[in-house]
């Protein structure tokens, strides 16, 4: 019954985004385009966060004095459809800026495009450093902390521990290469005895795990930095237990910490690894934290993943960066954007850098541990991206003249 | 040596599942001549049943019960989707099929979503079987061993099923002639059904047995369907012994290929396949194929001709519509008709292999990515003006097919398919790892057009002067002598040779022309969305252009163009419903049940029937 529910709703969404459309004065409407069938389980816990937002944002009675709304669209993870869907969100269906995506790749097609027809383009999760540093543009601003930054989280803990010979295994595609490169880069930096003895890259989400486990196993490595996600982070934890990979050597681990990838692992997740994620169970009563985790598990009916937080924190950043412009052309709300600064987000202060349109959202890191059959992090602490960054001087260089 | 050996090990432990789903799809194909796309739809269903039944059944017991009852009850899905959604189309032109299954695969997924939600399930461990055993000092999960262990005796049971049993005998009969089987007074509708049946069951216990090494996930239908294909072809399409060396050879290369050639995952298995068609062209173990020999499937064809007055006066009024559009539709709509007219001309490439010249190509995305990447590559590095990189895209798409063309065009059917497959498949492993040169799926991004080309309505005009212009010259060439010969070939290779023609120097041309078509449409393209992506050269780019002809109707000459038409409206449409893709798949296998001739051939048909003309008065 939910499904006749959800497509009648469905098709009376498809009804309203009829052309001119008697609405279209009432609302302030966001294009947001993700791949809400081919990534679910991201997307879902994403826009669960944003109409959590949302229904904060309208009963303190909306921005500007209208309500927000987002329309949400399905791209199928291609980025050629997100550019055409982009274009109807803004030309016909009244949207004032664009959001949305999770693949790096449809981000930076989208950005490309809001810089050419001079829309505003907030890329809430692609975490590809190009989107802000090497294809940056003054249309394209970025919430999530970066694969550079989560990365020169984890060379710096690396860089504590005595191991000099590193292997590193990451999925064989931009971002695992730029994670690979990252840590490499920064490691080298803090500790330039290291040496990296094998780089393994199985195809993303097609591990031959027993495989892998054999080559890094082969290389004798001290250490092991893992970028694997998924499917693929399940199916290699599995096979290193097994095969005892890990016994007595340090794993730092990208994004393992993640409820999205660490919850399905129960109680196998790796313990001891040293990761970056979300540890939403830890939070204590009284934090700006807890209480969104609070808040959003009686909304959605289900306990938050990253995912959710950065969708929350989508649509207040929209929100906040419409009430400062005052207005909704593109321009004004650029302006907004770059050094916009929220207050009492569930992860502090959150701002817009002027340097390079990313924001400041930092990561959480910690250790995973098992307790009561899963997997959890603790010793965590949230660390803020200065320090992880390039110089400014050194990211101007990097982004192309505007 | 240890070491060696339990690198083997793993190999072999790999190739059980892969074995157990591509010998199902070995046997489909083999009776029935369908090649099921949605076989690896079946694979996760064996896995998401399989993890929900080992949840309720406790034990040892329950355990290998779960993995059984799996494998029955995903056979018993097979037949129902053979019965309701295949059995109807047999009839239709051969390969017509995988549209169907291509709308199947979209309902599974959707409903994949539905009932076990979007978070992946780690398989359960198989009881008593965690840790691993030494041997000669390397560790190896016992459950590897356990596999290891069973895939003979499965391998032995399907030999015998094979070969020492009446249903054996049938279906052996069915696959060298299944319409001698027919007159023999066997039921074929039952033997069909029976085979896919049992064909799911094997992916479903495929999907079942690799529970303890992994899981079960949304994405796991299309990750494992290159690969076993790439088995059933490297075996011999029909082939169980072949498919089975081929699951060894290929998990042992891949094993060795992480441990000694980190970075060629993506590629490796293509490689080898590429070198055993070139090598062998029906596979290790196949045979040349027989279906077409006996003529095709289905009515004789008409003559085509060019369309009457009626006909042309219809184009040209449609032209002209086209041509008033920017008078009075917004610009969303100009956008919504760039992307159809581009997709319509890609379309229409294929089409004119596939449909005129009888080669089915898996791969044609690699000459629509191929142009779209040579234009962008030149303004990316070295700042060409559009116009000139523009003209590049073509010239680039037709070497590119030149090169292709030369090694494929030896191989007829199924085998040429997988081929053009391999190929683009190197062509988007290339774009995705040659990081230095294409940025890998970063993607070459900022690819605008000139300035006076920027606005959507000249672009616009531009698109429809060039896509429809392609077009166009396409049909002309299958009216031409040129087009002449490249259908003789298809529909009687030895009688055109004994007329004098060339018959694989005119499909080569022919492949090249298409390549050079494709190659335009990418070139468009890459200027209308202002970037690319290692997507567009992608299996399931060149699947798209594939449905769309077979959708719009492969024995037809507007088949190509219409079916992209509806297929970009359908999905313009379809996707903004939240289970659209389970929509968007009852609407392809509806139409696909209503008009197995495609949407113009059945459209022809009914305008046949309600005007009361004998076929021989209908243009």
């Amino acid at each position: 019954m939910t499904l006749t529910r959800r497509m009648m709703l469905a098709a009376a969404t498809a009804l309203a985004l009829a052309p001119a459309a008697a609405m279209a004065q009432e609302t302030i409407k966001i294009g947001e385009i993700n791949h809400y069938k081919r990534m679910a389980a991201f997307a879902d816990p994403y826009k669960k966060g944003i109409e959590l937002a949302l229904k904060e944002i309208n009963d303190a009675g909306g921005v500007m004095g209208k309500p927000l709304e987002f329309i949400y669209r399905d791209d199928q993870g291609d980025p050629a459809e997100a550019v055409k869907i982009a274009e109807e969100l803004m030309t016909r269906d009244g949207a004032v800026m664009l959001t949305g995506s999770i693949l790096s790749h449809v981000g930076l097609a989208l950005s490309s495009f809001a810089a050419e027809k001079g829309y505003l383009y907030l890329a809430a999760e692609p975490l590809a450093d190009s989107l802000v540093w090497g294809s940056g543009n003054k249309n394209t601003f970025r919430l999530r902390a970066s694969t550079w930054i989560q990365a020169a989280m984890l060379a710096e803990e690396a860089a504590k521990s005595d191991a000099v010979t590193y292997a590193t295994i990451a999925p064989n595609y931009a971002y695992g290469q730029d994670a690979v490169a990252a840590f490499k880069e920064n490691l080298k930096r803090l500790k330039p005895e290291v040496e990296f003895v094998a780089e393994q890259w199985p195809g993303l989400f097609k591990i031959d795990a027993g495989a892998e486990v054999q080559a890094i196993e082969r290389a004798k490595p001290d250490a092991i930095y893992n970028v694997t996600f998924g499917t693929d982070l399940a199916k290699f934890v599995r096979e290193g237990t097994d095969r005892g990979l890990f016994d007595g050597r340090p794993v730092y681990g990208l994004l393992t910490g993640e409820p999205e990838y660490l919850e399905p692992l129960a109680d196998e997740a790796p313990e001891g690894w040293f990761v970056t994620g979300y540890p939403w169970y830890a939070f204590e009563d009284g934090t700006p934290e807890k209480a969104f985790v609070d808040a959003y598990t009686a909304d959605a009916g289900e306990t938050p993943k990253i995912g959710s937080l950065v969708g929350y924190l989508t649509a207040k950043s929209i929100a906040a960066a419409i009430e400062k412009a005052g207005a909704t052309d593109t321009d004004s709300l650029i302006a907004a954007f770059e050094g916009l600064e929220i207050p009492d987000t569930p992860i502090g202060t959150l701002a817009y850098r002027e340097v390079d349109n990313q924001s400041t959202m930092g990561a959480y890191v910690g250790t995973i541990a098992i307790e009561d059959g899963k997997g959890v992090m603790v010793d965590w602490t949230y660390k803020g991206p200065d320090g992880y960054m390039p110089t400014d001087d050194e990211i101007k260089a990097m982004r192309p003249a505007e | 040596m240890a070491f060696l050996f339990a690198q083997f090990l793993t190999g072999l432990a790999n190739a059980s599942s892969l074995f157990l789903v591509a010998s199902g799809l070995s046997l489909i194909f083999g009776v029935t001549r369908i090649v099921n796309f949605a076989h690896g739809s079946f694979y996760m269903l064996g896995a998401f049943i399989g993890v929900t039944l080992m949840e309720l059944l406790p034990g040892h017991v329950g355990f290998w019960g779960a993995i059984l009852l799996t494998g029955l009850a995903v056979g018993a899905i097979g037949a129902f989707v053979e019965m309701v959604v295949l059995r109807p189309i047999y009839r239709a032109p051969e390969l017509f099929q995988l549209v169907a299954t291509f709308g199947v695969i979209l309902v599974i997924q959707d409903l994949a979503l539905m009932i076990w939600g979007a978070e992946d399930r780690l398989g359960p461990r198989a009881p008593g079987l965690r840790g691993v055993w030494r041997i000669f000092g390397e560790p190896v999960p016992k459950y590897d061993i356990v596999i290891i262990a069973i895939t003979p005796f499965i391998l032995f049971a399907l030999w015998y099923l094979i070969t020492r049993t009446r249903v054996g005998v049938l279906v052996r009969a069915a696959t060298q002639d299944r319409e001698m089987v027919g007159a023999l007074g066997v039921n074929q509708a039952w033997l069909f059904t029976g085979v896919f049946a049992l064909g799911s069951a094997l992916a479903g216990w495929g999907g079942a047995l690799q529970l303890p090494k992994g899981g079960a996930d949304l994405l796991m239908d299309f990750n494992i369907i290159g690969a076993v294909f790439v088995v059933v072809v490297i075996g011999g399409m029909g082939s169980l012994p072949g498919a089975f060396i081929a699951a060894v050879l290929i998990s042992v290369l891949n094993v060795l290929g992480v441990t000694y050639l980190p970075q060629s995952t993506l590629v490796l298995m293509f490689v080898v396949m590429a070198v055993v068609l070139i090598i062998r062209p029906y596979g290790l173990l196949g045979r040349e194929e027989v279906a077409g020999e006996h003529g095709q499937v289905g009515a004789p064809e008409t003559p085509i001709r060019p369309y009457g007055t009626t006909g042309q006066m219809l184009v040209i009024a449609l032209l002209a519509l086209l041509a008033a559009l920017p008078l009075f539709a917004d610009r969303f709509l100009l956008i919504l008709m760039i992307d159809m007219v581009v997709f319509a001309l890609f379309a229409a490439s294929l089409h004119f292999i596939l449909g005129s010249g009888g080669l089915v190509s898996f791969g044609h995305a690699a000459f629509f990515g191929g142009g779209a990447y040579a234009a962008a590559l030149l303004v990316f590095h070295t700042d060409t003006p559009m116009e000139l990189a523009f003209l590049f895209a073509p010239l680039a798409a037709g070497l590119l097919a030149l090169g292709i063309g030369w090694f494929c065009i030896r191989l007829t059917g199924v085998y040429f398919a997988m081929l053009t497959l391999a190929f683009s498949q190197l062509v988007w492993s290339l774009a995705f790892q040659w990081r230095e040169v294409t940025r890998g799926d970063d993607g070459l991004v900022n690819i605008w057009p000139s300035p006076w080309l920027s606005g959507t309505v000249p672009y616009y005009y531009f698109t429809l002067a060039l896509g429809i212009g392609g077009i166009l010259v396409l049909r002309h060439i299958i009216h031409s002598p040129f087009g002449y010969a490249l259908r003789a070939g298809r529909d009687s290779p030895r009688q055109a040779e004994a007329m004098g023609i060339d018959v694989k120097r005119i499909q080569f041309a022919a492949f090249a022309l298409a390549g050079v078509m494709a190659g335009l449409a990418g070139g468009i393209f890459v200027f209308s969305k202002g970037s690319v992506f290692p997507t567009e050269l992608e299996i399931a780019a060149s699947f798209d252009a594939l449905i769309v002809v077979f959708l719009g109707g492969v024995k037809t000459l507007a088949g190509g163009v219409v079916g992209a038409g509806f297929m970009t409206v359908a999905e313009d449409w379809l996707t903004r419903l939240e289970y659209w893709r389970l929509v968007l798949g009852l609407v392809i296998i509806a139409v696909v049940i209503i008009a197995p001739e495609g949407i113009v051939g059945s459209l022809r048909r009914l305008w046949t029937r309600l005007r009361g003309t004998d076929e021989e008065a209908l243009q």
